[in-house]
């Protein structure tokens, strides 16, 4: 069985955590990337040829996966390939649909002649053993078979879901029903036999030039009264793509026994870690409630947060219920809550982000993605000294005293600017 | 870069104790998440050597676990790579290395097939950070057969727990003598030689012809006069494995933001095998202050002044102070852990006191439960 982990979505609504990266690269759980998560699954379940997809911004990304050597997915033969559209004959081709994704590479998969193939979503956070679906899928007798994980009723609407008749067989499809009959959630998580998916996928590649697998190849192949069963998973699973739900999956992880573990001897997660030194403690430094990467140095105190590597806390500053992601720098008596700051960046000395009262106003610029009460700076950014920042602002790049009047940056407001202290491209 | 490096790291140590039980010096744990080996060969991989040698002999199981691969190190690569050798048997004067300058005549086809014009050596149980480029360039300015760096020894350390030097107004060795009696100058061998490849093989085969087996003794104090060997200062942290006491303070040294800065987190890193641990857990009411914590650690109880290696678990109430506290020990509840040397898997049932002293660690033993 091969693997071909589609990782080429934005992930629009995590707003500038995904200004010049893909969802799939997004950092979590201080260390690690999204995609980290089903790369490790792959090794973990023993299939050691994966495929990635990539499209929206992709640079990171591809950096981040090099040659595999993290996830052992370095081989002679197999391994990890990084798939990006490329240009055939007259005109450039870019994936349209997620279906389309896997049509456009058809002739990777060929060469490793496959049986089945695996097609995973790069943008979930979940440990799971996809050679125990695999025996399910043969046991099934199974042309496809579908991870279902059963969600509360009441979310159900929210979700694709599956109709099962007592075998697991599939007997219906329901895009997001007011009234569900099943509560079991289509994980986007896909075994096929590759016969069967390369004839599909040919096919519906003729009809829909967006061919996506949950809205064209999946009805298609149900129609056709294909096999297809639904494999029960029901341990942790999340979707970070909101700043909510990204940030309450990260605060998880600190809880004394988390939903979530990630301390376990079997089934690792493997990251790109740089060569990091350890994490250091000052003489005055209080961490309780937290999660600290490699390289920290914190001086100060951090509560209820999740602390990226490489991230110095300087003395005096308070760090509370906030995700400070790799590199960056927090500033003397700066104090930080239910922050969500990217990569690189430098919070000046005394600046006071997220508690300066002002109240849960949502994002003036875009409200449908900052309205939780949670402040966001984007990667690279600069706070200068002594600023206070409201709730749901967005910060991207680096700021001058001149952009707060009055020292000020009220909830809802937003700064972005083009120049940043890293020069990497991209724009909020 | 012009030279291949040679690590010597094959030394039993019986100072170190129960420490190295189990383990060669070289491969003995220090500052959190590294071994006494990631400084020199990192040092050597920061410096351009792309082919390293490692000898090892004594107690190395756990040496070869470490380097499990060249990658970690950045020397899986064609043009080089990091070649460990140990003794073998081919032939009735072969076997266990006789000596330094033996173990590297036994090798000697690691150094003939080789082009690079110089060989750096270094012993494999010194924590220190160099750039070997720098010490090229002068043994090059120098017109040198030889080059060894030295260091001031100062204040409270003693030495005549190392080989000494006295050199010349232009650095040239005049005489270089182990551990002596009366020491005539306070010029410490670091470890750390140059010399050319085709010297060395030379140098070798006459002395292994001779029955002499020994770098210092056989090579650089018997062909003082005839060759040209200088000393190169080194002003850098340097520390060896060489004892308990020397361990213990290289290891609080890390909690020294200069040193912590110099030794790990001013780039080029210093390398090590990586155990892919998860970030380190600190739960609840836990006071850990002035600390160094490895990656995977979840800790409840609390500690100061202490060096917490990856993958601990310490329960609420116990205190650990002054300590080292190796992989993957547990400290039950209530303990207390004061100039302690808890060597890796150590289990500390609840309330148990493990008290020693800064002069006389308390140490207990790989896998030891209590």
């Amino acid at each position: 069985m091969i693997a071909m982990l589609l990782a080429g979505g934005q992930g629009s609504r995590l707003g500038v955590l995904t200004a010049t990266e893909a969802k799939p690269g997004v950092s979590f759980g201080g260390k690690y990337r999204i995609i980290d998560f089903p790369l490790s699954n792959c090794i973990n379940s023993g299939v050691d040829t994966v495929g990635v997809l990539t499209q929206y911004q992709p640079l990171k990304l591809n950096q981040h996966i090099g040659i595999g050597v993290p996830w052992d997915l370095d081989r002679r033969s197999g391994g990890v390939t990084v798939l990006s559209p490329h240009q055939k004959g007259e005109k450039g081709a870019w994936y349209t649909g997620t279906a389309n994704a896997i049509y456009q590479n058809i002739e990777f998969i060929e060469q490793f002649n496959p049986e089945y193939v695996l097609v995973l979503g790069g943008d979930h956070i979940y440990k799971m053993d996809y050679s125990k679906m695999l025996d399910f899928h043969k046991e099934s007798k199974a042309d496809v078979t579908i991870a279902a994980l059963e969600v509360a009723w009441e979310e159900a609407p929210r979700f694709g879901l599956m109709n099962i008749k007592d075998d697991s067989r599939i007997y219906e499809f329901e895009e997001k029903p007011p009234n569900p009959k099943s509560n079991l959630a289509n994980m986007g998580i896909y075994i096929f036999n590759w016969d069967i998916l390369r004839d599909a996928l040919e096919r519906d590649n003729k009809v829909h030039d967006n061919s996506d697998f949950g809205m064209h190849v999946l009805p298609m192949l149900l129609d056709e009264k294909k096999r297809m069963f639904a494999y029960p998973f029901n341990s942790y699973w999340r979707d970070v793509g909101t700043i909510e739900s990204y940030w309450e999956a990260n605060i998880d992880l600190i809880k004394t026994v988390p939903a979530f573990n990630l301390y376990e001897e079997f089934d690792k997660i493997y990251t790109d870690a740089d060569h990091q030194p350890p994490i250091y403690t000052g003489p005055n430094a209080m961490v309780q409630g937290a999660i600290l990467s490699e390289g920290c140095e914190v001086l100060g105190q951090v509560t209820g947060s999740v602390l990226g590597p490489g991230v110095i806390v300087e003395e005096g500053a308070i760090v509370k219920d906030s995700i400070i992601l790799e590199n960056c720098y927090i500033g003397k008596n700066a104090q930080l809550e239910r922050c969500i700051v990217d990569l690189s960046c430098t919070v000046g000395d005394g600046a006071i982000i997220g508690c300066t009262g002002g109240g849960n106003i949502p994002n003036e610029l875009k409200p449908k993605i900052y309205n939780t009460g949670i402040t966001v700076i984007g990667e690279y950014s600069t706070i200068p000294d002594g600023m206070r920042i409201g709730q749901n602002c967005v910060i991207y790049g680096e700021t001058q005293p001149g952009d707060y009047p009055g020292n000020l940056l009220a909830s809802g407001k937003s700064i972005i600017r083009e120049t940043r202290n890293s020069d990497t491209g991209g724009a909020a | 870069m012009k030279a291949i490096g040679i690590i010597l790291a094959g030394g039993g140590n019986e100072r170190l104790g129960e420490l190295t039980a189990t383990r060669t010096t070289s491969a003995i744990p220090v500052g959190s998440c590294y071994r006494a080996i990631d400084f020199p060969l990192s040092n050597m991989t920061n410096s351009g050597i792309k082919k390293v040698a490692i000898i090892t002999q004594n107690n190395s199981r756990s040496l070869h676990d470490h380097l499990s691969s060249p990658k970690w190190w950045d020397l899986g690569s064609k043009q080089g790579g990091m070649f460990v050798l140990s003794p073998y048997l081919a032939g009735a004067n072969s076997g266990w290395f006789k000596g330094t300058a033996d173990s590297i005549y036994q090798n000697l086809s690691f150094l003939k097939r080789s082009n690079e014009p110089y060989v750096v050596i270094s012993s494999g149980d010194c924590v220190y950070r160099m750039d070997f480029s720098d010490m090229l360039e002068y043994h090059e300015e120098k017109d040198a057969d030889i080059s060894i760096a030295y260091r001031r020894v100062t204040g409270c350390e003693d030495i005549r727990n190392y080989g000494v030097l006295e050199l010349d107004e232009d650095e040239r060795l005049i005489n270089m003598e182990e551990k002596p009696l009366d020491p005539q100058s306070d010029l410490a061998n670091t470890g750390v030689y140059i010399i050319k490849r085709e010297l060395l093989i030379n140098l070798l085969e006459t002395i292994s012809s001779e029955g002499r087996h020994n770098l210092v003794r056989d090579i650089f104090t018997r062909y003082r006069k005839r060759l040209k060997i200088f000393g190169y200062k080194f002003a850098g942290y340097w520390r060896n494995m060489g004892n308990i006491r020397t361990y213990y303070a290289c290891n609080m040294d890390f909690l020294k933001r200069d040193i912590r800065g110099l030794l790990a987190i001013d780039p080029p890193y210093i390398k090590t095998k990586p155990k892919d641990e998860p970030p380190a857990k600190f739960n609840g009411q836990a006071v850990i202050t002035n600390c160094l914590v490895g990656s995977g650690a979840i800790l409840d109880g609390n500690a100061h002044g202490s060096v917490i290696f990856r993958k601990v678990v310490t329960r609420g109430n116990s205190q650990v102070n002054h300590s080292i506290i190796m992989e993957g020990t547990r400290i039950g509840e209530g303990c207390v852990v004061e100039y302690a040397i808890l060597d890796k898997d150590v289990v500390l049932s609840p309330g148990i006191r493990i008290i020693g002293t800064k002069e006389a660690p308390a140490i207990l033993t790989k896998g030891t439960i209590k």
